[in-house]
């Protein structure tokens, strides 16, 4: 037990101090994260929408896609990532990688189906005589859409939660398109497998720590949202 | 009401024709024509799944129909157009009011429209007086009972001053006591605004209570349509007859015309109706249930104006809430009549039993048999 008291020990005091680039990696995981849960938010929420919506045919496959996508493996998605921005790829010229703008456009790809498979759950359980209703008083399609959100504004928190909190612990995509460069790309998840390696368990304890505190905050306020329910029987 | 709007009736305000509704090859409406005139109250009635709801967002622009046009005012309109759409307002069966207080709610479609605030508080406050919840304006909606929900349902869409209002069964959570109440007050608001309104329901007598006009929907297709009391009072065929309570019409010949009063043959019976038609005429007579009074077969009748007095029998006696069901034959024509359960057990009602049926020739309707 010592080991892991000694850790705690450490990291305790890396974090309350600030010594080391312990707050610029933690700073860098929220921006990068953030940046992609923005983005994958305007992406994934107009497509739960219109899936939550909408009556087509092909509606479910399309739905099966989204929800396949929710449980892409990181790495694989790094190593797609990779491979566009590489010189040879078809997005080489870019220069983006090993850059934190590679490492958000790989979140993206990863938390924009949760958000949109959690939308598209939430958009759904509003009953569709209350979007009926919206429609009878005179609403425009953009603003049922609005209103509609807004009704079930609880679950479409929870799919920007279920976002986030699936990219800020993710460690295959960022190690392998931002390459965990010091200073540059290096995020709490490649920060604590290069510190592991190199025996400083100290180090990677806070950022550890740290990570499990985000971790936590995002659970808590998601099974907040959950248990707060929706009211609709009125 | 009907008499006086049924005058006033011009082109109509609203018009579908030739309306189908398909959903995966089946089609769940099919209604070649269907009119509402301005400032009348039109009553959907029939069984669920009747095709009364999707005939309802066909015609208030929510669905597009698989075939066929609605018209306001004689021009064709459609589920895109934004300006026709807001001419229309609906109630629906649960109000699913939105988070926020009264005022949010009443306000919504007034905000849409971009209605000042100042114009807005003092609609909304006129509105919620006409809906009997003056004052209501700050209260949480999540907090209103179902009456009340539905009053601000009611409220929400008088607001907007549609040309034409959608009720769909506005009044079918509520318990019976509230329903008989709110139905009185519905009808009411819908009197007294001269908005032309399309009441869909199940209940016949909510919608005898609201409506100037009805249709009866079955399988899709509207089969039998006129003002209430003939719609209620004369169906045309079994299943009507069946749907409104009723045995079915009887079929009959004019024997007699004067003096504001018909006789007419029914297979041996003569039955006296105040509904005067031309010596020899096939008619169609039917009189409703609650307005037979039963006597046993050797009582002395009681002076009365009641002109029609049949010896008949009963054919068949069966309990109806609070009251007895009691159907009566007279040679092959049948009737119906309705009884408390105390005068049932003072009758000793059961089949075979002899009796005398007295009804008014008022009470009696008529029409020709084509």
């Amino acid at each position: 037990m010592h080991v892991y008291t000694q850790a705690i020990i450490e990291a305790l005091a890396l974090i309350f101090s600030g010594s080391g680039d312990v707050w610029p990696v933690i700073g860098l995981s929220l921006a990068v994260s953030g940046t992609a849960t923005l983005i994958a938010t305007a992406i994934g929420l107009p497509i739960g929408y219109f899936l939550g919506m909408s009556r087509f045919a092909g509606r479910g496959s399309l739905i099966l896609l989204v929800n396949t996508a929710m449980g892409w493996p990181p790495v694989v998605i790094g190593l797609f990532v990779y491979m566009a921005l590489s010189r040879t790829g078809p997005l080489g010229d870019l220069a983006l990688l090993f850059t934190p703008q590679a490492m958000v456009l790989a979140q993206v790809i990863l938390a924009a189906p949760l958000v949109a498979g959690v939308t598209t759950a939430a958009i759904a359980s509003v009953p569709r005589d209350l979007r009926l209703q919206l429609r009878a008083l005179g609403a425009s399609r953009l603003q049922e859409a609005f209103e509609v959100i807004k009704e079930s504004r609880r679950g479409v928190m929870a799919a920007v939660i279920a976002g986030f909190g699936g990219i800020i612990s993710e460690v295959g995509a960022v190690s392998i398109v931002g390459g965990n460069i010091q200073g540059s790309t290096r995020v709490m998840t490649t920060a604590i497998v290069f510190n592991v390696n190199r025996g400083e368990f100290g180090l990677a304890m806070a950022w550890g720590m740290v990570l499990l505190g985000i971790a936590l905050f995002a659970n808590a306020a998601l099974t907040m949202l959950q248990q707060a329910g929706s009211v609709y029987e009125r | 009401m009907s008499a006086s709007l049924a005058a006033e009736r011009s082109a109509p305000a609203v018009r579908a024709e030739s309306v189908r509704v398909a959903y995966r090859g089946r089609t769940v409406v099919d209604v070649p024509s269907v009119e509402l005139a301005s400032g009348e109250t039109y009553a959907l009635l029939g069984a669920s799944g009747a095709g009364k709801s999707t005939l309802l967002r066909v015609l208030g622009l929510l669905e597009r129909p698989t075939a066929g046009r609605v018209l306001f005012d004689g021009s064709p309109v459609g589920a895109g157009d934004l300006t026709a759409r807001r001419r229309i307002a609906a109630v629906f069966q649960k109000p699913y009011l939105l988070r926020g207080t009264v005022t949010d709610n009443v306000a919504y479609g007034l905000r849409l429209r971009g209605v000042k605030a100042a114009e807005r508080a003092a609609r909304v406050a006129a509105v919620l007086e006409r809906v009997g919840m003056a004052g209501w304006q700050n209260r949480s909606a999540l907090t209103l009972s179902g009456g009340e929900g539905q009053r601000v349902a009611l409220a929400r869409a008088l607001v907007l001053e549609p040309s034409f209002l959608l009720l769909d069964e506005p009044l079918s959570y509520m318990d019976p006591l509230l329903k008989r109440s709110l139905s009185r007050e519905f009808a009411g608001i819908l009197a007294g605004e001269h908005i032309t309104s399309l009441y869909v329901t199940h209940d016949q007598d909510e919608a005898s209570v609201v409506a100037d006009r009805i249709g009866i929907m079955r399988d899709g297709r509207i089969v039998a349509e006129g003002d209430t009391d003939s719609v209620l009072g004369l169906p045309s065929d079994e299943w009507l007859a069946a749907f409104v309570g009723m045995e079915p019409s009887l079929r009959g010949r004019v024997i007699s015309s004067g003096d504001g009063l018909s006789g007419v043959d029914c297979g041996g019976s003569v039955i006296y109706s105040t509904v005067e038609l031309p010596v020899g005429t096939d008619v169609f007579v039917a009189v409703r249930p609650e307005d037979v009074t039963l006597y046993e077969a050797d009582a002395v009748l009681p002076r009365s104006s009641a002109r029609n007095h049949l010896e008949v029998t009963v054919s068949d006696v069966y309990p109806q809430g609070g009251s007895v069901q009691v159907t009566l034959e007279r040679g092959g024509s049948r009737f119906a009549s309705v009884v408390s359960r105390a005068a049932a057990a003072e009758l000793d009602l059961k089949t075979g039993r002899r009796l005398i049926a007295v009804f008014k020739a008022t009470a009696v309707r008529m029409r020709a048999s084509d």
